[in-house]
């Protein structure tokens, strides 16, 4: 093992500055696909763009491998602006959605293929695509056609086809899409992993906001153009910017409600939803004269009962509206009083435990730290 | 129907019937009457209407059947028959050629134009077999001719001093059968081109090939199907081609087609006219066999 890779094993240490994006734009006709983007994408991370269809993230991608021309902005790599160069000159590769790989070609050919355009010797290339087989245990199927593999094989396939080249920037679309659910979560980390060992950066693009979590250090969520929040998977979901990374990122139950109390280390919320004041475990800085605040709660942070719990602050009342047992946990459609519904999560940990019932009464409460504050 | 079980069995079931029907059509049009070709192959010119003889006979209480191979000793023998299909197969082989090599840019650039536009562009490709075949050859006459508009327009350019002899000359030939047979090779290369993947050709790009390398090594050998079918389109036809030598050939083009023409017609021997043409009919079944070999191959994919 080279030093290299031992300071990697050690902790993946993200702090050097692969590639740098500087307000991108780009337009389709009138319309603004990627909007004024910023964004650094740091050595040896993988990075994942994560938004609806038609957020943009996609526009992202190919105008990092070259095939969209940025209307605007700048993607500066080692301090050159790469932003207008075409494809093949560019020192990234990437694995397609649909893989890509050339029908008429073998497997061996397909990895070759690339490697053909860099000017190795016969025996080099031979070497590079049999460690390259070797990386996804795939050195019998080298002289198999595309058509001749299994879906995960194929994945593997064009993984190491875009990893043949030793690229500075590896690009993935999408790159569970075509399997089904079963495979995915078994190749997301067997794809992890291969992108480990070999150490390198990764830009990929998902809709699948589990498949972000589980494969990236670093998540952008993107809507209409725009990225609304960079963070790691954990930011993302536990302290998220707006409301619409909240309700992207997981389920969330919104209340709007207003200030009442602002301190230092606590404060406390009034929402027409909830019955008693909301009390937040944490100081939120807000020298603003805007008093309304939005307080998220996440269903798995919530707690029912049948019994009113001793408590008067964070617990509401309500009727169970709809149940739906989903074997590792049971979501409770909640009905307050005010007509809000509230989802929440009960973990079924108990076999055929007493559990409320359709119409029945019961108390929605949840601790100081459980919810989030944000201004929008 | 179910309360007559026995006469369900009469009744034709659709999908055989479906089947029956291409069959049939076959069978009537190009079975039987080859058929006849053959037997009018083996048969020795007579003066008598049929030309020929007849193939069984009964006479005076013995059947008689004579088979001649006379026809096709005949055929090998006179070497005017055997320059005949080579020059048919070497003016067929090179119309494919040269029907490729228009027809693929002109397939790939509709493949390539906006999807609005590739419909009015297949329209323009197709609009002359509009009208009649003869009518355009006969238009190619009128433009080849040596008082014809090409040859005025470069005499009055001052281009050339007299006119160019290209009417009845093999360039002609090759001018009228190109022209005529290129939507055939144009249509199946663009139906291949107009499905091929973009993400392909992104990918190609991706892995460090430029342009040409892309064509070269993604594009044309996917397209490989299209151009086999249009290239049999255009040379299957052609071998048997006899308008296009008619009109714009001279006495330079001895094709097959011209040659059956003057057997039948002028010399009335039929049966050399009928073993000429079965032979062409076999030359041709080696490029459809490989034709269907590779289709088939091909649908394994």
């Amino acid at each position: 093992m080279t030093s290299d890779e031992l300071a990697r094993k050690d902790g993946r240490k993200h702090d050097e500055i692969l590639l740098s994006i500087r307000n991108l734009n780009k337009y389709y006709g009138n319309v603004l696909a990627v909007d004024d983007t910023n964004l650094d994408i740091r050595q040896g991370e993988i990075f994942a763009l994560l938004g609806a269809s038609g957020s943009g993230k996609s526009t992202l991608l190919r105008m990092l491998a070259g095939f969209e021309v940025p209307s605007s902005g700048s993607i500066m790599l080692h301090g050159n602006d790469i932003a207008h160069l075409p494809p093949n000159e560019r020192p990234f590769n990437m694995m397609f959605q649909s893989y890509a790989l050339f029908p008429h070609m073998s497997v061996e050919k397909n990895i070759a293929y690339g490697l053909k355009h860099d000017g190795m010797s016969k025996d080099e290339i031979h070497d590079r695509v049999q460690s390259m087989l070797k990386l996804v245990h795939m050195e019998k199927y080298a002289s198999r056609k595309p058509h001749q593999l299994s879906g995960g094989q194929r994945q593997r396939v064009a993984l190491v086809r875009s990893l043949a080249k030793h690229p500075k920037l590896l690009l993935l679309d999408e790159p569970m899409g075509a399997l089904d659910k079963k495979l995915r979560t078994e190749m997301q980390l067997e794809v992890v992993d291969i992108i480990e060992r070999v150490g390198v950066t990764c830009v990929m693009v998902t809709h699948d906001q589990e498949e972000a979590m589980t494969m990236a250090d670093r998540i952008a969520i993107m809507d209409e153009g725009q990225i609304q929040q960079i963070g790691s998977p954990v930011d993302i979901y536990e302290s998220p910017m707006n409301r619409m990374v909240a309700e992207f990122i997981g389920s969330v139950n919104v209340f709007e409600s207003e200030i009442v109390d602002d301190q230092e280390n606590y404060m406390v919320l009034r929402s027409p939803d909830v019955e008693s004041d909301i009390f937040v475990g944490r100081g939120v800085s807000s020298a603003v004269d805007d008093k309304s605040m939005l307080f998220a709660l996440r269903p798995e942070k919530t707690f029912i009962s049948m019994d009113r719990p001793d408590k008067d602050k964070n617990v509401t009342r309500g009727v169970v509206e709809d149940i739906a047992y989903l074997g590792g946990h049971t979501v409770y459609y909640v009905k307050l009083p005010s007509g809000k519904i509230v989802h929440c999560f009960l973990a079924n940990t108990e076999r055929r435990a007493e559990r409320p019932d359709w119409e029945q009464d019961v108390w929605v409460y949840w601790q100081d730290d459980a919810g989030m504050v944000m201004r929008s | 129907m179910n309360t007559y079980p026995t006469l369900k069995k009469f009744v034709p079931q659709g999908r055989y019937t479906l089947m029956a029907a291409p069959f049939l059509w076959l069978g009537i049009f190009f079975l039987l009457p080859f058929l006849f070709v053959a037997k009018i192959s083996v048969a020795e010119g007579a003066l008598a209407i049929p030309p020929y003889t007849a193939l069984i006979e009964w006479l005076d209480g013995v059947l008689n059947i004579r088979v001649s191979f006379y026809n096709f000793q005949w055929l090998l023998d006179d070497p005017l028959y055997i320059q005949a299909y080579w020059n048919s197969i070497k003016m067929a082989f090179w119309s494919t050629v040269y029907c490729l090599l228009i027809g693929y840019p002109m397939a790939y650039a509709i493949a390539k134009a906006p999807k609005d536009k590739q419909t009015v562009l297949l329209l323009l490709v197709l609009l002359p077999s509009w009208t009649s075949f003869l009518i355009r050859v006969y238009a190619w006459m009128g433009l080849l001719k040596n008082n014809g508009l090409i040859n005025n327009a470069l005499m009055w350019l001052g281009v050339i001093n007299e006119p160019i002899q290209m009417l009845n000359t093999n360039f002609a030939v090759y001018i009228g059968v190109v022209y005529s047979y290129l939507p055939f090779m144009v249509l199946p290369l663009y139906a291949n081109l107009v499905k091929h993947d973009n993400s392909l050709l992104e990918a190609a790009a991706d892995l460090g090939a430029g342009h040409i390398k892309r064509f070269f090594t993604v594009t044309f050998p996917l397209s490989m199907n299209g151009v086999i079918a249009g290239s049999m389109l255009v040379f299957i036809p052609v071998v048997g081609e006899y308008v296009i030598p008619e009109l714009l050939g001279g006495t330079e083009t001895i094709m097959i087609g011209k040659v059956l023409w003057q057997e039948f017609f002028n010399n009335r021997d039929w049966p050399v006219a009928s073993a000429l043409a079965l032979i062409m009919v076999l030359i041709l079944l080696v490029p459809i066999g490989l034709f269907h070999r590779i289709q088939n191959k091909e649908g394994g994919l």
